[in-house]
């Protein structure tokens, strides 16, 4: 994906501005109002945005509106400098703490060569018209916006360049930029960009491929170490997450859905609901059958939400579970036991002579690994506020798809998209949970129903039991080692789930080019799936955070019967420098596998005594075009009380835009891996999730937490994110470590199922 | 009616005294900055004081709140708006990655500070072990905790 996609481009995006403003002026006020009682209207109401209209090639038309926006300079839609210096940078994705909302500005800020300290950040609206992409999912917002950004910055740098040397007489080619000002070089003259807003608004905006890009050297903002921009806020209790919207008249409202997905509501005792203190109203859903949006349920409509909760609490539903899941874990459990000895179903990959690699070898390893399901539990449970009138809905959600959302609710309402806004609110924790909207189409419809404005919230328990679940699975393995000490042979029948007979459940999937498949000659995997309702979907680093677990602990498996050491064994399974996928520049590349690799080794002392009773691990994983190594440090005493010391990171994403935010990405996704790892699973039984708070879902708690240090290969490629190719390595290197502390093995997650203890 | 003194302004708050001070504290008086996690004292988003000691607002019936004195994160910082230590390191080692529990976690720290002006990592970890963070910033909440408490002593303040 390149990101000069000439749709998102600073310059084009001005004309859609203008449409895009126009239409919301209909959408969000019922009379016809005129550009300029928008403008006016939006700048009272505060939360709202005031984007500054660009027409004729030029933003001074704005000024022509008569708005108080005059002698603002708005070269696009992610900047506004004021007369006064101070530069307000719109961030356009969703804030879930993977830290975009200030990764974003700061590139931007970098291209304008902004003082830091003059740039304020407000989210920006949704119109992907305008912006492009507006979405946090994949570890792609940097990789994605990243040209988009920069060359947003530096229209705007280049512009303010042209005022400057207008106004002195000069040619533009003499003056130059530092910390919000423009200097011509050899009289020394300068000027703040505020002074310039008024003429650079006069001037025709470049087109945003004429624009000279800042050469990596002179970086002077990007690969600092920046504090996050809603920092203040959080620290002092500021309203920002989606929990925390408030609209005059607001009622409040909480939904039952039955426990074991596709239930139907049989009958429901509404009318003592109706009767408690504070409830305004009690009512069915029949909802959509879509598990993204509207399942059946109750909706109760209350004062407050703790009268909402209350009523729910004496809620008694008698639901009809003819269609609903009847999973059971245990029982998959025991089927998958039984397949592991049997050949797989369905051959997905058979490449090379496996089974003579097999006949042939010096050693081989046969070994049976499980993980279980798991639930995102973002510390903030769902919740979303809808205000459904005249035919349309205004939503405030903390959502990693706002955009989707926005379909997923006209979907359900059967209304136009046109008819929907929608508000990005700070979001309490994403993990890929909330890439999925069906709590903003339960608002929506709960708020169509009663003719008010509603804040849905869910409990703790809702959440726990209506996730779209991490998919749990099955890997029985056969692997060689030929009389060389080299990997020769690797064979996987992976047992997973499938609701449909025919493709694995979202997530629960083996793909093609999974490690180490581009990498041994002889490499054949075999799938058989079991019947499976309840919905699973991506969870940080999809697929990855549990196939790392199983492939990169049984590479190691291998290592030891062939007595080699893991690094060495490692960097010889990479073999020559090339990308695994020609052509594919976020496919593995094995010289940034072994650079990362090494430096990890490098900074964790591998191969240095330890105290007795330590051990280190080494893992390798790739994911979400990120290159990254671990190495654990951990002791287990004789009650398998298990102590992670300490974890060194290694990673290759590109240029780090900030290091601080890279860092804490890196610290969390140990945190969050040796979290999952450790304690946590959901189970299901006849069709319910048994965990439902976490007394039963045992996140790690501080006492816990390992050192941790982040190191970086800062190469020349293409910057990516580092939201989740942190994770997958983590929970493999530990259980090398304690293979290499106990000589025991660990194939089953999480480990509290072998014993383990913290 | 309820009479709730939350961050030395009296309250008159017309609601049922089983209502948990949380709910109170965000739907009544628009203190939103004290947050719902789990509803049942596991998680820690609700920290609040009582009296200075910490207690966990979702569990905590807003009746045994009459004639206490009540501080939410929104109370921390000084009258004239300067920042509790806590709340200056906190932004200076950017701990916060979602950040939704972040005031849960500085309100149990400022009050483990109360406690103990020089805490060690142990002690650290025994009084904040009640507070969960999903996105896992233990590290920097360590980190930021030993700042605060080294400026603090240098200071010669009593929190």
């Amino acid at each position: 994906m390149k990101g000069n996609d000439p749709r998102f481009s600073p310059n084009t995006s001005l004309r859609e501005v203008v449409r895009a403003i126009e239409a919301d002026s209909q959408t969000t006020t019922a009379s016809d109002l005129s550009r300029r009682s928008f403008l006016k209207l939006s700048g009272v109401a505060g939360g709202g945005l005031v984007l500054a209209l660009c027409l004729g090639g030029t933003s001074r038309a704005l000024t022509a509106a008569g708005s108080p926006l005059t002698t603002e300079f708005v070269p696009n839609a992610f900047i506004r400098v004021s007369p006064d210096g101070s530069i307000l940078i719109y961030s356009k994705g969703p804030e879930i703490g993977q830290g975009i909302k200030t990764a974003f500005p700061m590139i931007i800020a970098e291209e304008l060569d902004a003082d830091w300290s003059d740039v304020r950040v407000e989210q920006a609206p949704i119109n992907t018209a305008v912006y492009g992409r507006q979405k946090a999912g994949g570890s792609r917002s940097i990789a994605m916006s990243w040209d988009q950004l920069r060359r947003a910055g530096a229209v705007a740098r280049s512009m303010l360049i042209s005022a400057a040397a207008e106004r002195w007489g000069v040619p533009a080619a003499e003056c130059t930029t530092e910390d919000s000002m423009v200097i011509h070089r050899s009289s020394g003259r300068r000027l703040n960009y505020g002074e310039l807003a008024d003429e650079a608004a006069a001037l025709p905006v470049p087109a945003d491929d004429s624009v000279t890009l800042k050469e990596r050297k002179d970086y002077k903002l990007l690969g600092k170490r920046v504090s996050g921009v809603d920092n203040y806020k959080l620290v002092t209790g500021q309203a920002l997450f989606g929990i925390d919207q408030d609209v005059p008249g607001m009622l409040y409202a909480a939904y039952e859905k039955c426990p074991a997905t596709g239930g139907r509501v049989r009958a429901a005792n509404l009318d003592a609901i109706r009767s408690l203190p504070g409830v305004k109203d009690a009512f069915v859903l029949e909802g959509n059958g879509l598990t993204t949006e509207l399942m059946p349920g109750v909706a109760i409509v209350a004062s407050s939400t703790w009268a909402a909760f209350d009523a729910k609490r004496q809620l008694r539903v008698t639901w009809d579970e003819t269609d609903a899941s009847k999973d059971s874990w245990s029982s998959a459990v025991s089927r998958a036991r039984e397949l592991a000895a049997e050949p797989g179903e369905d051959v997905l990959i058979d490449k090379g002579e496996v089974d003579h690699a097999f006949a042939s070898a010096a050693a081989t390893v046969e070994a049976f690994y499980t993980y279980p399901f798991v639930s995102h539990a973002p510390l903030e449970p769902q919740n979303c506020t809808a205000w459904y009138r005249d035919g349309g809905v205004e939503i405030w959600a903390p959502t990693q798809t706002p955009d989707s959302g926005i379909g997923n609710v006209a979907h359900t309402l059967g209304i136009d998209r046109d008819r929907i806004t929608l508000h990005q609110t700070r979001v309490g924790g994403g993990f890929g949970r909330r890439l999925i909207n069906d709590y903003m189409c339960e608002a929506a419809a709960i708020s169509e129903h009663v003719g008010a404005p509603v804040k849905l919230q869910w409990t703790r328990e809702d959440d726990m039991a209506h996730d779209f679940y991490r998919p749990g699975g099955f890997h029985s393995l056969k692997g060689s080692v030929d009389a060389a000490g080299k990997l020769s042979g690797w064979q996987d029948h992976f047992i997973t789930f499938s609701e449909d007979g025919q493709t694995p459940i979202s997530r629960g999937d083996l793909p093609d080019t999974e490690f180490p498949a581009l990498l041994v000659a002889n490499y054949r995997t075999t799938q058989t799936m079991l019947p499976w309702t309840t919905p699973s979907g991506p969870w940080r680093a999809p697929r990855s955070n549990a196939l790392a677990f199983v492939i990169q602990s049984f590479l190691h498996e291998l290592a030891v019967a062939a007595g080699r050491d893991h690094l060495e064994f490692l960097l010889e399974v990479m073999g020559a420098p090339r990308w695994l996928e020609p052509g594919n520049d976020r496919s593995l590349n094995t010289a940034r596998a072994a650079s990362v690799i090494k430096l990890a080794a490098e900074k964790a002392g591998w191969g240095k005594p330890l105290p007795a009773g330590r051990g280190r691990g080494l893992a390798f994983h790739f994911s979400h075009a990120g290159h990254f190594a671990e190495v654990a440090e951990v002791s287990v005493d004789r009650n398998k009380t298990l102590t992670v010391h300490r974890v060194t990171v290694a990673g290759d994403i590109g240029p780090i835009v900030n290091m601080s935010g890279a860092e804490n990405q890196c610290e969390g996704a140990v945190i969050d891996g040796l979290s999952t790892m450790l304690g946590l699973e959901v189970t299901m039984e006849q069709g319910r999730v048994q965990e439902s708070n976490f007394d039963q879902y045992p996140l790690l708690s501080i006492d816990a937490a390992p050192q941790v240090q982040a190191h970086f290969i800062q190469s020349d490629f293409p910057p990516t994110g580092v939201g989740e190719p942190a994770l997958p390595p983590l929970a493999p290197a530990v259980c090398n470590a304690i293979f290499a502390a106990t000589g025991y093995r660990a194939r089953t997650l999480p480990l509290s199922r072998e014993g383990f203890r913290t | 009616m309820l009479r709730l003194n939350v961050n030395g302004t009296e309250h008159a708050v017309d609601v049922d005294g089983s209502t948990p001070l949380l709910w109170v504290l965000r739907d009544n008086l628009g203190l939103v900055g004290t947050k719902f996690g789990c509803g049942k004292s596991f998680c820690g988003a609700c920290t609040v004081h009582l009296n200075g000691n910490p207690v966990r607002s979702c569990s905590l019936a807003a009746s045994r709140g009459v004639g206490q004195k009540i501080t939410t994160i929104e109370g921390l910082a000084g009258e004239d708006g300067t920042l509790h230590p806590l709340q200056d390191v906190w932004i200076e080692h950017d701990v916060p990655q979602c950040g939704y529990c972040q005031a849960g976690q500085i309100m149990a720290a400022a009050s483990l500070l109360k406690r103990n002006p020089m805490p060690s990592d142990a002690d650290i970890d025994t009084a904040m072990q009640g507070n969960l963070c999903r996105c896992g910033t233990y590290i920097r909440i360590r980190q930021a905790i030993h700042a605060a408490a080294k400026r603090l002593t240098d200071k010669g303040e009593v929190t």
